[in-house]
């Protein structure tokens, strides 16, 4: 009995539990740190084939610096026995969530988005790069069991709304610090309606209300998905327990939503903004860049042209190879897009893709922080169908349900 | 743990963007995020730091998991971290690197001094005293050891 929190966990709300580790990452970002506190701490990776090193944030290297501290952890990496991924093969939560993760098991990722991989059931969680050396180290770490707030979602999404629309709304109903500490589940009738690639961004925008991670219960969706990468899982039967808090959210009245900056909780009607001008669209990350968001994408720009410059970043390798054999990655070129290699692309302003003093983007991404893409830059955060119009009128512009049809 | 410092006041909801960007994280070297840390905040916030104590105002440290952002802070003699509410990944970080990060309500006047005592769990400024949320006893050894690194190499 209990959350899915309390169930994985193994405890009550509020109970401190060490806990082994089913799956624990890194990135090129933060496993430099994670190498840097082990070998401080003297100690040895315990069980490298549950731990993965994944170059997704600067990817290729930009300069000879990034590129010696990508050299050294790649070849410690390598040298353990961990499970390595190179540039170009994509963002460590689309990865671990490409038949890595299972229902039910502890992850932990050192990224704040690493609460992506609750969508399946798991309970995954960012931390930073020392809790991840003791990891390395013990194989095991300590978690505060979180109390949990509902989100129970009702009706099916309708016209061009998409799951993002449906993130940005809890994300502005809870507010920055509405769910600190807390884990969210996304429950009720209207969960089931959501695909795994809508259930990944759900939860990815968890952490964007302060949330440890966000959940949905393992169901025939989950199972369907892990069998596609050769995986099998039991579901996830609810149980009756205590949540904080409970709010609804009724899919079917969801309109295409933008977050203003700098506050991923200032979220207005994408009608509302519309003419608002744009100097760059970024369509992408952990949070937009599957499959499905750059099909969408590209359905929507076929046979025209974006009016402003357009960056198009897949999530990984396997999402460009299919993009590509299904003739969408075509598309989204002639369409005048720029393509970048599958990874975190501008969304953290280190590279490829930062943005200008007073120049404004339209990102797919799950952040607006001041400066963030680029000092004196502004970034709206939208879907990818409100991207996509966006691109092509070269100002914010709400999609109608015949753009997506 | 007793110690005291100046106050240096801050807003509500600073991410970690603002504490060191993503354009400094690619190096080891700790000093440079000292250099650079809330440059794009208030480039002039880091002359005051040195033996300083932040006072925050609600989710300090949201957004990215970076640790440099503590390590920037640390490096840049701040003393102690205290804010009504932390975001949970930052608050871990700052335990693990050995900067004291207390959950308090403190009204701040910049300048004022700080004194705080990890153990037995209260913050006072102008002669009024505030108690703050408990830390579990693992989080005050890790403080008392200086970090999980410390902690972890008197452990072997």
């Amino acid at each position: 009995m209990g959350t899915l929190s309390e169930r994985i966990l193994g405890g009550s709300a509020g109970d401190f539990v060490d806990r082994k580790v089913d799956r624990a990452y890194v990135h090129d970002g933060t496993g430099v740190l994670t190498l840097m506190a082990l070998r401080e701490m003297g100690a040895h990776v315990v069980t490298p084939a549950r731990f993965h090193v994944i170059f997704d944030h600067i990817v290729p290297a930009n300069t000879s610096l990034t590129a010696d501290l990508q050299s050294e952890l790649r070849t410690f990496a390598q040298e353990q026995g961990m499970c390595f991924s190179d540039v170009g093969n994509g963002i460590c939560h689309q990865l671990m969530g490409e038949g890595e993760v299972l229902p039910g098991e502890v992850v932990a990722g050192a990224d704040s988005h690493t609460c992506t991989l609750g969508a399946f059931g798991a309970f995954a969680t960012g931390m930073g790069a020392t809790d991840l050396a003791g990891i390395w180290a013990s194989g095991a770490t300590w978690f505060r069991v979180p109390e949990t707030i509902a989100i129970r979602l009702h009706g099916e999404l309708t016209g061009a709304a998409e799951p993002k629309d449906v993130a940005l709304q809890y994300v502005s109903l809870l507010g920055m610090e509405g769910a600190t500490y807390r884990a969210i589940e996304f429950i009720g009738t209207g969960a089931a309606t959501i695909p795994m690639h809508g259930r990944l961004t759900l939860c990815n925008m968890a952490v964007e209300s302060g949330a440890k991670t966000g959940m949905f219960f393992a169901d025939a969706v989950t199972t369907a998905y892990l069998r596609g990468f050769g995986k099998f899982a039991d579901m996830q039967e609810t149980e009756p327990c205590t949540y904080e808090r409970e709010i609804s959210i009724d899919l079917g009245a969801v309109r295409p939503l933008v977050a203003v900056p700098p506050r991923v909780d200032t979220v207005k009607n994408a009608a509302a903004l519309a003419g608002t001008a744009i100097d760059q669209v970024f369509v992408g990350t952990c949070t937009n860049g599957r499959f499905e968001d750059l099909a969408r994408f590209a359905h929507i720009v076929k046979g025209k042209q974006v009016k402003v410059r357009t960056i198009v970043v897949p999530a990984s390798r396997t999402v460009l190879e299919r993009l590509e054999r299904e003739g969408h990655l075509g598309t989204i070129i002639r369409s005048g897009c720029v393509i970048g290699p599958a990874g975190c692309g501008p969304c953290l302003g280190a590279h490829m893709g930062v943005i200008g003093k007073g120049e404004v983007c339209l990102s797919t991404a799950n952040r607006n922080f001041s400066n963030r893409m680029g000092v004196g830059g502004a970034i709206y955060l939208s879907s990818v169908a409100t991207a996509a119009v966006s691109a092509l009128n070269g100002e914010i512009t709400e999609p109608e349900a015949d753009d997506v049809r | 743990m007793y110690a005291e410092g100046k106050a240096v006041c801050i807003g509500s909801d600073i991410d970690t963007d603002l504490i060191i960007a993503g354009r400094y994280l690619r190096t080891k070297d700790r000093s440079l995020w000292a250099e650079h840390v809330f440059e794009d905040l208030d480039p002039a916030l880091r002359k005051r730091l040195n033996g300083a104590v932040i006072v925050a105002g609600k989710n300090m440290g949201c957004g990215s998991s970076r640790e440099q952002a503590v390590i920037a802070l640390k490096e840049a003699g701040v003393k102690a971290v205290i804010a009504p509410s932390f975001a949970r990944i930052f608050f871990r970080n700052a335990i693990n690197i050995g900067l004291p990060v207390l959950e308090a309500e403190v009204a701040c006047d910049e300048g004022m001094i700080v004194q705080f005592d990890i153990d037995a769990g209260w913050v006072e400024s102008h002669g009024v005293r505030f108690a703050i949320r408990p830390l579990s006893p693992r989080m005050r050894s890790i403080l008392h050891a200086g970090g999980l690194v410390p902690y972890w190499r008197a452990r072997q």
